[in-house]
């Protein structure tokens, strides 16, 4: 870990102005992605500013029915919260599947969404990375690839985003709202929150430096059953190796999201038109444009196995 | 004193003491952070600087230079030791791979440098800015490739046996069996990492660390550095698990004894978690073959098993055909064993080595086999049992109860409620039961101790034995509480010390029956010295609520050993009984998993284990052992796999996020059944091991029980979804 100054953001406002102004900076809430990538010397801020005083920590209804998150609700609060695991038991399973309870009660919403990819080759600095050292090459593509993506790749990067919420949020239409240094607020929808690897795999979301997260907006509840199925090799505290978020009508229409399969929560609206003809038809869709490697080309097969048990679980 | 003829009636066998569930005496300090591990040694007026430790980059080849200049500038750096200022230096005799010292760079993560600095961070940082400028070589790192090459080893190894006639039996045979199996290069995975402190004072050394053998680390750490053995204290009196991670010096100890020298201060090293999986040994992986034939009555005429492994140049098999020179009969057999050389990092022991990885291939070769024959697996063991070595029939087992243990392990678990493969089904859940049998042989090791009984009447054990979380202290102190007549919180043990007499120490499950035998053999010499102080005829006096007995005389030990106390010491050494009688250990493990019909997630739901290892010393801490064992073997046949990149020679996931051991929610239901058996030709505590045989099987009959719920069988662990769902049935 590299020597960083350090300072306790005040208001919204000064935190994205400072964090603007301060060419390697860093917001910290949970730290508990960040602060593993700084031992690392994967992430090297020499500045960091933590925003866990600014409140942000509440969850309230928005006047068209929806729920407003604050960026610092922790995982834990959230996923207890009473509305939410009433009417978007979706984000409450999905934040349950994840981590452990003593980083679920550290991890914040906004947090969350940021984590870095769980790549093991992004984890060893000795290995080269187009994520972590833009240019010096992928290691995972003809490497151990079995965790890593399998759709929305690209010749730079197989990474995938490893977050269980995220995947609930894509599937619920959230809006993830901000502020930029310059002071404006800004919405943008979960769908083009993370970016697709390309050329540039550095580059995770489309945040500005300095533009800052002040909560996730759900639209009003969509009703239907809803459904979080990750599938992993031990039965907690892994990464996913696919996962399924699913909410589906009472008449087989619906929508899903999937896990563990690319650089972003991954939705594609016309597999979830063709979700009520069955699993395997709404994964052709999903999936069409799947670049598997020999290691992780199961994930297809486990994609349209997972999604028809969800179905038959929403069913019955 | 010799163990040479089988044990007759003892002390030991009052049972007063010994064999009672008496919770660990170390407990109340081991769950209030008052046990002091490796690292956490504190003298607050200690100034300790922190090391830490910088790996190669690269798999194989030489360092040309190394620049350090940013590293020595960098704030609180006190010293920065490299493997090339050190040069080359003598190997550890138990060390395949050199620790440090020297520009050959053998393997990933090797430790190059060691950079001391005022605290922790300082070090890490600076360890950071390091340069090193290699020459890359190519090496092995695939062991399917490299199998094709494969040597065979020295004699000493036993790469090959042979009895009978068996290609011919097995040409012949009316039912056979002739399957590949793989097993994949695991880690130890301890929670406590390799961790040491150094402190010098003179040409004197301490070191306190986190060793399983005491001694061997105290003669390896002197070769290596070139110090009188004599100079150097070691001390591990608390170890945070080691499962033969921690049996052979570490590079640990040399980085923080070099970076103490350098720094001129006492020096904390504890390697990254990283480095436990690549700059320290692991489970090599196997590749084996085994042939069984059989007449359709179910006898087995013929059984062969061959395994390739790969190590280091120098390095060792990993023994997996171990058990089958002695666990089933049948007059015609072979093994074979090579050993290719592959450039990763070091293989060496991991818990059962041999027996684990070997018993997950000849397990499942037994489940497959019974089935060709229609029979039940159980019946099918039965039947192929044997009370004598199957190589030499003149040669019998000392005492060998695997059929009790299968048995009652079925009527205890339920087994005649095991249906075909693929019929139970609950919901999305695929359900089925499966067995395998537990086989580990019993080793002795020389074991030393002292015993002082001082004027108060308390008795202090002490011995360089090692407890690795396994109950060490507890069960020395049931031992000599047995002896001396002593309530337990009269008896104070204290371990891991190298002033103390050289142990058995901690490995290969001879730890908790060698060193209680050499406490034994300790009592045995204050008893006597007792008897001859008050002139008792030592041969029937008698210890017993803190008095000695003979005849109608009675006096309390606080008065017989008078204001100077009294010592016992001896080191219980062992003649030829494991020569003339093969000394093993048995056991049956039956599971019953849950396989998710979509996805192949493999869940286990309940297991059994039922174990014949002699005497029981503690039936509590005998039980952890064995629950903690099969907890093991949960993560070996589910999920616990190193992998490997073939292109540049390393262990990829090497963290806990990536290498993934079995956590709490894998682990449903356990029992754990000893049956009640003494082993007189194992020593005067007629007790064996239980630590490895708790692993060996469990993970083949997870592997059985997946095929009974699913029908589908898999033969290369670990087991994970992929290598079941394109077999499933169809649910879309």
């Amino acid at each position: 870990m590299r020597a960083f100054t350090y300072e306790r953001a005040s208001t919204i406002e000064t935190a994205a102005a400072s964090a603007a102004s301060h060419p390697s900076t860093r917001f910290i809430a949970g730290g508990t992605n960040l602060l593993d990538l700084m031992k690392l010397e994967i992430e090297v801020p020499t500045h960091l500013i933590d925003v866990n005083g600014l409140g942000l920590d509440t969850i309230e209804k928005t006047p068209d029915g929806g729920l407003r998150i604050g960026a610092l609700v922790r995982n834990t609060d959230l996923a207890a919260d009473e509305t939410v695991r009433r009417d978007y038991g979706l984000l409450s399973r999905a934040l349950l599947a994840g981590a452990s309870g003593q980083l679920r009660n550290k991890a914040t919403t906004a947090g969350n969404l940021l984590q870095r990819t769980r790549c093991p080759y992004f984890y060893d600095t000795n290995q080269p990375c187009n994520k972590r050292q833009p240019g010096s090459g992928c290691s995972a593509i003809e490497g151990f690839s079995r965790q890593l993506g399998i759709v929305g790749v690209s010749d730079a990067c197989i990474a995938t985003h490893p977050s269980d919420m995220a995947i609930a949020l894509r599937a619920l239409d959230a809006v993830v709202e901000t502020i930029k240094p310059d002071g404006r607020r800004h919405a943008v929808p979960i769908a083009e929150f993370h970016r697709l690897p390309g050329n540039t795999p550095h580059i995770e979301t489309v945040l500005e430096q300095g533009e800052f997260i002040t909560g996730v907006v759900l639209p009003a509840p969509l009703g239907g059953r809803h459904i979080y199925r990750k599938v992993r090799d031990r039965a907690s505290y892994a990464f996913a190796l696919i996962s399924v978020g699913a909410v589906i009508q009472s008449d087989g229409t619906g929508r899903i999201a999937v896990g563990g399969v690319a650089h972003k929560p991954w939705r594609v609206e016309a597999a979830d038109v063709a979700l009520p003809q069955g699993a395997r038809p709404a994964t052709a869709v999903l999936l069409a444009d799947a670049r598997p490697t020999e290691h992780n080309r199961f994930k297809i097969d486990l994609v349209e196995r997972t999604l028809g048990a969800v179905i038959a679980e929403a069913k019955g | 004193m010799k163990f040479d003829t089988p044990a007759t009636t003892n002390p030991i066998d009052q049972m007063k003491v010994v064999g009672k569930p008496i919770p660990r005496i170390d407990g109340d300090l081991k769950v209030t952070g008052r046990a002091k591990y490796a690292y956490e040694w504190h003298d607050a007026s200690t100034p300790y600087a922190y090391g830490y430790p910088v790996g190669a980059s690269i798999a194989r080849g030489r360092i040309r230079s190394m620049d350090i200049a940013a590293a020595e500038k960098a704030p609180g750096v006190l010293a920065v030791v490299t493997t090339l200022a050190v040069g080359e230096r003598k190997k550890g005799k138990f060390n395949t791979a050199k620790l440090f010292g020297g520009d050959e760079v053998q393997h990933y993560h090797q430790a190059i440098a060691v950079v001391v600095a005022e605290n922790f961070e300082q070090a890490r940082a600076a360890a950071a800015l390091v340069k090193v400028d290699y020459a890359e070589e190519k090496g092995a790192f695939d062991l399917k490739e490299a199998m094709k090459t494969a040597e065979k080893p020295a004699d000493s190894q036993q790469p090959d046996t042979s009895v009978g006639d068996f290609d011919a039996t097995f040409g012949s045979a009316a039912i056979t069996l002739d399957e590949a199996y793989s097993t994949p290069d695991q880690s130890h995975a301890m929670m406590e990492p390799n961790a040491s402190i150094a402190a010098w004072d003179g040409d004197n050394v301490t070191v306190w660390t986190s060793s399983q053998m005491i001694d061997w680390w105290r003669a390896d750490l002197a070769t290596t550095l070139d110090i009188d053995k004599e100079k150097i204290h070691l001390m591990s009196p608390f170890i945070g698990g080691g499962f033969g991670g921690k049996l052979f010096l570490r590079s640990d100890a040399v980085l923080a004894v070099l970076g103490a020298q350098a720094a001129k201060r006492p020096v904390k090293v504890a390697l990254p978690r990283p480095f436990m999986i690549n700059n320290t040994t692991h489970r090599p992986a196997t590749i084996q073959r085994i042939r069984i034939g059989a007449e359709r009555d179910g006898k087995i005429t013929a059984i062969a098993h061959e395994s390739w492994s790969g190590d280091q140049p120098g390095g060792q098999l990993e023994a997996a055909v171990a058990q089958t020179r002695l666990l089933y009969a049948g007059a015609n057999r072979m093994t074979a064993m090579r050993l290719a050389t592959l450039n990763l990092p070091e293989g060496n022991a991991m818990r059962a080595p041999g027996e684990a990885p070997g018993l997950m291939a000849l397990e499942i070769a037994m489940d497959e086999m019974a089935e060709k024959l229609g029979l039940d697996p159980i019946e099918f063991r039965i039947l192929n049992d044997t009370q004598v070595d199957p190589e030499k029939p003149e040669r019998p087992f000392s005492h060998r109860n695997l059929i009790g243990c299968l048995k009652l392990g079925a009527e205890t678990f339920g087994w005649s409620s095991r249906g075909k493969p693929g019929a139970r089904r609950e919901g999305n859940w695929l359900i089925g039961q499966g067995v395998a049998v537990a086989f580990r042989n019993n080793m002795m090791l020389p074991s030393g101790a002292r015993v002082r009984l001082d004027r108060q009447g308390i008795a202090t054990v002490e011995t360089d034995m090692t407890d690795i979380g396994t109950g060490s202290y507890t069960i020395i102190a049931q031992t000599a509480a047995e002896m001396l007549g002593l309530p337990m919180d009269r008896v104070a043990v204290q371990l891991g010390d190298s002033r103390f007499p050289v142990s058995a120490g901690s490995g290969g499950q001879f730890g908790a029956n060698s060193s209680t035998s050499g406490v034994y053999a300790a009592c045995v010499k204050l008893r006597e010295a007792v008897a001859a102080k008050l002139g008792f005829n030592s041969d029937d006096v008698v210890f017993e609520n803190g008095e000695v007995r003979s005849g109608n005389r009675s006096v309390p030990l606080t008065e017989a050993v008078g204001d100077e106390g009294l010592v016992g010491e001896d080191t219980m050494t062992w003649g030829d009984l494991t020569q003339t009688h093969q000394q093993s250990t048995f056991g049956a493990h039956f599971v019953e998993v849950g396989v998710d019909v979509a996805t192949g997630e493999s869940r286990v739901r309940r297991m059994l284990a039922v174990c014949a290892a002699g005497r029981i010393l503690n039936p509590i801490t005998a039980r952890s052992q064995v629950i903690g064992a099969m907890t093991m073997g949960v993560g070996g046949a589910l999920s616990e796999e190193l992998a490997v990149d073939t292109r540049r020679g390393f262990f990829v996931n090497h963290d806990l996020a990536g290498y993934e051991v079995a956590v709490h929610a894998d682990i449903p239901h356990q029992d754990v059944i000893f049956m009640d058996e003494t082993d007189p030709m194992s020593s005067p505590m007629k007790a064996k091991g239980v630590g490895e045989l708790g692993l060996c099987g469990v993970s083949a009959a997870i592997a059985n029980a997946i095929y009974n719920a699913s029908g589908v069988r898999v033969r290369h662990y670990p087991l994970t979804l992929d290598k079941l769902i394109g077999n499933l049935p169809d649910v879309a």
